[in-house]
């Protein structure tokens, strides 16, 4: 074999295994645009809107040992306004004197004005087989409020500056018995668990698609789910220790990604697969 | 008492576009819960629909419908203000009944 007969079997091989690549390549945006096909057939009817109902029909009802109905519960832009009071979670409280995020916001109002206890206002959080959620269906419709709103998280109290800043740190801890951060994960572009996406968080256009579309309906749970939901679930995949609900290092991720998302137009509940 | 269905009723031009959200388990009967016993099937069996008193669409259902399913369909001959009525029955033999107007 004389030299220019080995340089083209190089060439050669050197444009099969590009092809081979651009073929992967094209095959992964094939199954993104199916995906991205199949969630836009499923949103002209999204199951969240059963979980709006409920929650409305909640957020109005005089419940517990108070008799109360929602109706004077304070988000943080007056009492009973939910209209834009998502965008703007979460926030500082000088009620409480903490940071609180949607979620427990609604536990507050639930133990404060309704006079509900701690355990039983924490007895639905999740919803599953043959058991509903009522923070599910109330951060439905209180989420649904702030369709259309810009989020505007802002960091002028000392609290949440100090809530941003843990919860940037737990963001990049490295932990847990494979070693992992939500950065692993969320930290740089094009990265998927099986066929799912995964928006590159420390960037503000991946933060803001993200999330300016939770809570979600998750069809294949076929449960509307919450940002706590969410990051207790990612907590489960890095396999730390159980993220507890409403804890401050969840309220600190929480402000850490709303923050990140801030100028986005808010559009949950969404419709995930 | 079943959840309501969400119903949007439009007229496009001469057909009216109707689109229903039920809340429903639609179990299939092939599940097994923790224990390993079987989840019994719990499904939507008929769904019926009037509008001014006519029936425009009746469908027997089975498992293969998804859990919460969403139900679009056109047809003609309806007017706006026109009522719609959906009834749907499951296997347990509940009922649910909603009514929306054609916009």
């Amino acid at each position: 074999m004389n030299r220019s007969t080995l340089a083209a079997v190089a060439v050669a091989g050197a444009a099969l295994f590009a092809m081979a690549t651009i073929g992967a390549h094209a095959q992964g945006k094939d199954t993104a645009a199916e995906i991205e096909k199949y969630r836009q057939a499923l949103a002209d009817g999204n199951p969240a809107e059963l979980w709006e109902a409920r929650g409305e029909a909640m957020w109005k009802e005089a419940q517990g040992p108070k008799k109360a109905s929602f109706e004077k519960c304070d988000l943080g832009v007056g009492p009973g306004v939910v209209k834009g009071a998502y965008a703007h979670l979460p926030r500082y409280f000088a009620d409480t004197g903490s940071v609180m995020d949607l979620e427990t916001r609604l536990i507050h109002c639930m133990t404060t004005l309704q006079g509900i206890s701690e355990a039983d206002a924490h007895k639905t959080l999740f919803g599953g087989p043959g058991q509903r959620s009522n923070i599910e269906a109330l951060a439905a419709y209180v989420t649904a409020q702030s369709r259309g709103t810009v989020i505007d998280v802002s960091l002028a109290d000392p609290q949440m500056k100090k809530m941003y800043a843990m919860g940037e740190k737990i963001f990049f801890y490295r932990g847990g018995s494979h070693d992992f951060a939500c950065a692993t994960c969320h930290g740089e572009d094009n990265k998927r668990i099986r066929l799912q996406d995964l928006p590159d968080l420390t960037k503000k256009a991946g933060a803001q698609k993200a999330y300016a579309t939770w809570p979600a309906y998750r069809v294949s749970q076929g449960e509307l789910r919450t940002m706590q939901w969410r990051l207790n679930d990612c907590f489960r995949q890095q396999r730390f220790p159980d993220l507890v609900f409403g804890s401050p290092a969840s309220i600190a991720l929480t402000t850490y990604l709303a923050y990140n998302a801030n100028g986005a137009v808010y559009d949950g509940p969404a419709l995930k697969r | 008492m079943p959840d309501p269905m969400k119903i949007r009723a439009n007229q496009l031009g001469d057909a009216t576009e109707v689109k229903v959200l039920m809340s429903h388990e639609m179990e299939t009967g092939q599940r097994k819960d923790s224990q390993g016993k079987v989840i019994p099937a719990w499904f939507i069996q008929h769904v019926d629909v009037t509008c001014a008193g006519k029936t425009v669409l009746s469908a027997q259902w089975g498992t293969a419908v998804s859990k919460n399913p969403f139900l679009s369909f056109k047809f003609k001959g309806g007017q706006k203000g026109d009522k719609i009525v959906i009834t749907w029955t499951d296997n347990r033999g509940e009922k649910r009944t909603d009514e929306a107007t054609i916009a």
